[in-house]
């Protein structure tokens, strides 16, 4: 009968079932780079993603990259504001430092912009991927 | 502190840092993670390549 278990047999269980680790891990991810990976015992992976992101991140502030803020009221500012608070920890701390906040329009300021949003549009990827080790769908 | 990069090289830059997270977090085993890591970054830089080229017909 659809909807009802047959007699005789147990519901099943979620093949993957959500754990604490699987929440954790995407969580610390996403505020420190890497840092799931890491949580998770998969320290060189998790390094290389670290280093990619902060390089990423840090190369575009370099460039005279900005940062977007919430209120930026434009569409594509508010894309750019998703993409950079991808970066988590990153983000909050060059708000806080006043960083980003260069008013310069030229071809590198806009390759920087570019950067920071890829930076947290990775780190984005990356947290997804811990919640996927975490789950077990992925070794 | 300012980074100065010529297009080209911001590109290469940026090619070989995705390529990296690409690599690590759309493969399974680190054989797989190493030539996917490489394939993007091929894909990347050639993708400079042929945009460029493109450009220089388009131009004349």
């Amino acid at each position: 009968m659809p909807g009802k278990v047959a007699a005789g047999k147990t519901a099943s269980a979620p093949e993957y079932p959500l754990t604490n680790e699987a929440i954790i891990a995407p969580l610390l991810g996403w505020v420190i780079p890497g840092a799931g990976h890491i949580y998770l015992k998969r320290y060189v992976r998790g390094l290389l993603l670290l280093i990619s992101i902060f390089a990423m991140f840090f190369i575009g502030l370099g460039m005279n990259g900005r940062i977007y803020k919430p209120n930026g009221g434009d569409i594509l500012d508010i894309l750019g504001f998703v993409g950079d608070v991808g970066a988590g920890g990153l983000y909050f701390l060059a708000r806080m430092m006043d960083w980003g906040n260069a008013l310069a329009a030229n071809a590198a300021a806009d390759y920087g912009k570019t950067f920071i949003i890829v930076a947290g549009l990775l780190n984005f990827i990356a947290a997804a991927d811990a919640h996927h080790i975490a789950l077990g769908k992925k070794p | 502190m300012t980074i100065a990069l010529t297009h080209f090289s911001a590109a290469v830059v940026f090619a070989f840092f995705t390529s990296i997270v690409f690599g690590i977090t759309q493969k399974n085993s680190t054989r797989e993670q190493v030539i996917y890591g490489l394939r993007c970054f091929a894909m990347f830089v050639g993708g400079v390549f042929v945009a460029g080229w493109l450009m220089w017909l388009i131009r004349r």
